[in-house]
């Protein structure tokens, strides 16, 4: 090896800004070589993937559709990974969000008021909140690591979904179904556009996006987050309470991950279904260290991510491209962006093989 | 540069450096040193931290390569490749921080720095043995390394060094981890060395240790050799000037002073340490009272990070009444609590506890500072945050291009100033200080030793747990010592000596049955 990393004295901090860039650039050319070897244009591949999905308002709109989600639950991510709590646990907090909503909504399936839909929400976001706690005062009280826990209740939320949907949620006059009645139109979320499914949950994402830049830049209890996560002994000697934080964060995290599981079955899904969810939840991880775990960072990372869904399916569509190829744009950029941050800390250069020749003498 | 002024005999060079430079991103360590070693010669290299000591010792032992310059060896040049290189030389090194196994035996641990020239391990043993003997550091071959103290640790160091040939031997801050009985016996060990023909290149910046022990000097400053002298002729305060610089001043002096009303009081404090090579806490009793310093001496490891914990609130006590602050059993408070009652704490950790390494010097105020009106309904006041920060900056001469600054770029001492200036601005009832000015420059030292002063003149109580007992001795109004999680009775420190807090940091408490109210002797003013 000619080349060798050295470690910088300081962090680069251009770097640390320019490596999500890096990352989708070698993710962009990797699938371009990816495409061509399976005997497409990469150039017309790529268009398919990534321009095509947004070229007119609709995909817009679907663009925000799928963004709204992904940017709540790595605004929530954020919140914890900023703490040091590696919560992996959106995806089953988006779904318990998911099935709480949906069986508030059912309840109130006749019920014509302006409160239902805040309810259904609220209802979703205490879903998701208590499925976060539950990892939380685990850790809190037995040590339990989160990272396990959270991966494991992703999959216990996901077959209490599928008990509920195949059992008490399911539609009556659903032919067997495994498909909840159609929640009624108050509970559903108002569309913004005309003829597309933008729904008010961008709107939603957007404020969380806002919200969290204050809090972490303005409150006190973020500056106690990110103190907790840098630097747990400064945390501990100034009298931050831990579990306080600990609890408070997955809390927020899993209140987000349940509007966003809320904001799925109200508004684009309209009922609840088994598959709520292609993986919101995992992609949000992604997405929050894309986005450098700063709000403006994730906002402009969901989009992203967002487009890599639609690219997904048109190409599935258009190119006859299985769907794993998203998990596959997914993994690169997750790789690549991985790769890349080790140029924050390392820059590389040549190896200097002079001294050792030098030596040869003594 | 002036000639080296110290070939006293006619011994040859054993090792000289010429003219070796070496350069880290953003600082040059060392800028074009001369250094020259007489075979039985002990030779200090003096100089504060950051002055360049450690690389160039690095560099003699192979660690680091130079960029520029000679290393003659026996007046040949020589391209040191590596530290096995340097001990095939005859080259041996006793770092500050000790690289033993501790679940291994002395001889295991000498075998294996050996690598193939170990042989037989009975045979080592034997060598062992006699070295030890020979150089009066009695040592047992077959002893596990976590059974043994400090000191002793330190010998297995000093002998694996010497079962080889040696000709060099460094000693990096040699007596900053032994009490002042183990200095002596290293101090006579390392005289025998010498008288043998070993030469000695002995780190610190201790300068009584050198001018005690060492035949001649070189002072490097900001990683330049500022000049060359016989210590024993020179005297600290010349050495001192030459560390520093003239335009550091360096007090030597404050006055003493006799504490009114108690406020800090501990009792019956025992506690099981929770780290298992932790040190636990047997029974201890001692009070601190306002416009006193009360200085803790003992060797690190002692209980010192234990009691520290149960003062801050990092860790409770058993009993509330345990820890008393201004009569309020604080015991089971957190340490806001403590703090909203006029606690300040200097941690012995500067980066990653007393300040967030990433983080910039104005967040480093509020880590602490949350109580001083910082915080409104929740919220950062952010212009009350940058005025503070400001202000701890320029009254405490902190270094630095603002306060936006992250901590982890400053110097050692300049954060240590901050970290104090943060906690003294927030005019605290007690402060209490661990290791104040370890690792810290003299003038950076001397700054950090007067702000503790004004703070007790001004009223506050103050405890100090230092391993420095030169330091302890400087500014403390009373002195006791920790050993073993035992705290020996305190004794106004005009009427102890360092020979005395010696033996109470070794766990000799002779006074304990004569003078059962350890407290009593604060009640006489201090004879200054």
């Amino acid at each position: 090896m000619f080349l060798k990393l050295q470690p910088r004295g300081e962090a680069s901090l251009a770097m640390s800004y320019f490596s999500p860039l890096l990352a989708g650039i070698l993710t962009l050319l990797t699938g371009g070589v990816f495409f061509a070897s399976l005997g497409h244009n990469p150039i017309d591949a790529l268009a398919i993937f990534l321009i095509a999905p947004v070229s007119d308002l609709y995909g817009f709109a679907e663009l925000c559709v799928k963004a709204a989600p992904i940017m709540l639950c790595a605004i929530g991510l954020s919140l914890t990974f900023r703490a040091q709590v590696w919560n992996i646990g959106a995806e089953g907090q988006l779904l318990m969000g998911g099935l709480t909503a949906s069986a508030v909504a059912l309840q109130l399936i006749n019920v014509e008021a302006f409160w239902v839909m805040p309810v259904v929400l609220i209802s979703g976001m205490i879903g998701g909140a208590l499925w976060g706690l539950l990892a939380a005062w685990l850790r809190n009280s037995f040590n339990a690591n989160e990272i396990l826990t959270t991966i494991m209740f992703n999959y216990i939320a996901l077959y209490i979904l599928l008990y509920f949907v195949h059992g008490s949620l399911k539609d009556p006059e659903g032919y067997g179904f495994p498909e909840s009645a159609l929640f009624g139109d108050s509970a559903l979320l108002p569309i913004l556009l005309e003829d597309t499914r933008l729904h008010i949950g961008i709107l939603l994402a957007m404020f969380a996006v806002v919200a969290a830049w204050v809090f972490l830049s303005r409150s006190f209890l973020g500056f106690q987050i990110k103190v907790l996560g840098l630097d747990s002994n400064a945390a501990k000697l100034s009298g931050f309470k831990h579990k306080r934080l600990v609890l408070l964060v997955m809390l927020i995290s899993g209140a987000l991950a349940g509007l966003a599981g809320a904001g799925e079955v109200t508004g684009p899904i309209g009922q609840l279904i088994p598959s709520i969810s292609p993986g919101y939840g995992y992609a949000a991880i992604i997405v929050a260290f894309l986005g450098r775990l700063h709000p403006i960072g994730i906002f402009f990372a969901s989009l992203l991510m967002a487009l890599i869904y639609m690219g997904g399916e048109l190409a599935q569509i258009e190119l006859k491209l299985p769907l794993a190829v998203t998990s596959l744009f997914q993994g690169m950029l997750l790789f690549y962006l991985l790769a890349c941050d080790v140029f924050i800390n390392f820059k590389v250069k040549l190896k200097n093989t002079k001294p050792d020749f030098k030596t040869e003498h003594a | 540069m002036s000639r080296q002024s110290v070939e006293s005999s006619n011994s040859p060079i054993r090792l000289q450096l010429k003219g070796l430079t070496k350069q880290y991103p953003g600082c040059l360590a060392n800028d074009s040193v001369d250094l020259e070693i007489a075979s039985g010669e002990i030779h200090a290299l003096l100089g504060e931290n950051g002055a360049g000591k450690s690389t160039l010792m690095k560099m003699i032992y192979g660690v680091t390569k130079p960029d520029a310059g000679q290393i003659l060896w026996h007046g040949a040049e020589v391209h040191i490749k590596n530290p096995s290189m340097a001990r095939k030389m005859g080259i041996g090194m006793v770092f500050q921080h000790f690289s033993l196994f501790e679940t291994l035996t002395v001889t295991e641990n000498i075998a294996l720095a050996l690598g193939d020239d170990a042989k037989d391990l009975n045979e080592l043993s034997e060598r062992i043995v006699e070295v030890s003997k020979q150089y009066g550091m009695e040592l047992h071959p077959d002893r596990h390394i976590h059974s043994l103290s400090v000191g002793e640790r330190q010998r297995v160091e000093i002998v694996r060094c010497l079962v080889q040939d040696i000709e060099l031997l460094i000693l990096d801050e040699p007596t900053s981890v032994l009490t002042p009985h183990e200095v002596d016996t290293l101090f006579i060990t390392l005289r025998k060395l010498a008288a043998d023909g070993c030469s000695i290149l002995f780190i610190s910046h201790k300068l009584k240790e050198v001018q005690d022990l060492c035949h001649s000097a070189t002072i490097l400053r900001a990683g330049k050799v500022t000049g060359d002298c016989i210590p024993a002729e020179a005297g600290p305060t010349k050495m001192a000037q030459l560390m520093v610089g003239d335009d550091t001043p360096i007090t030597t002096d404050f006055p003493k002073s006799v504490g009114a009303e108690i406020f800090l009081s501990v009792t019956s404090l025992s506690q099981k340490s929770d780290d298992p090579f932790g040190c636990n806490l047997r029974n201890l009793n001692f009070n601190v009272r306002s416009g006193e310093i009360l200085g803790i001496a003992g060797v690190a490891g002692n209980g010192q990070e234990e009691l520290l914990a149960a003062l801050s609130g990092e860790h409770l006590t058993q009993h509330a009444e345990q820890v008393k602050m201004a009569g309020t059993a604080v015991g089971l408070s957190d340490p806001r609590k403590r703090r909203e009652l006029g606690l300040a704490f200097v941690p012995e950790e500067r980066l990653g506890r007393g300040a967030v390494p990433e983080m910039s010097l104005k967040d480093n105020t509020l880590l602490t500072g949350f109580l001083q009106g910082l915080v409104n309904n929740g919220f950062i006041n952010q212009a009350k945050t940058e005025s503070f920060s400001n202000k701890i900056i320029s009254d405490y001469k902190v270094k630095t291009p603002d306060n936006r600054a992250a901590a982890q770029s400053l110097s050692g001492g300049n954060l240590q100033k901050f970290i104090i200036g943060r906690e003294i601005m927030q005019n605290p009832k007690l402060l209490v200080a661990a290791h104040p000015t370890w690792g810290v420059d003299i003038g950076a030292a001397t700054a950090i030793h007067k702000a503790l002063i004004e703070l007790r003149d001004r009223g506050a109580a103050i405890l100090v747990v230092s391993e420095d007992i030169d330091e302890l001795f400087l500014i403390s109004d009373r002195l006791c010592a920790i050993c073993d999680g035992e705290l020996s009775p305190s004794k106004a420190t005009a009427d102890t000596s360092i020979e005395e807090v010696g033996r109470w940091m070794t766990g000799v408490f002779d006074e304990i049955d004569s003078q059962p109210d350890a407290v009593s002797s604060t009640h006489q003013p201090a004879s200054n």
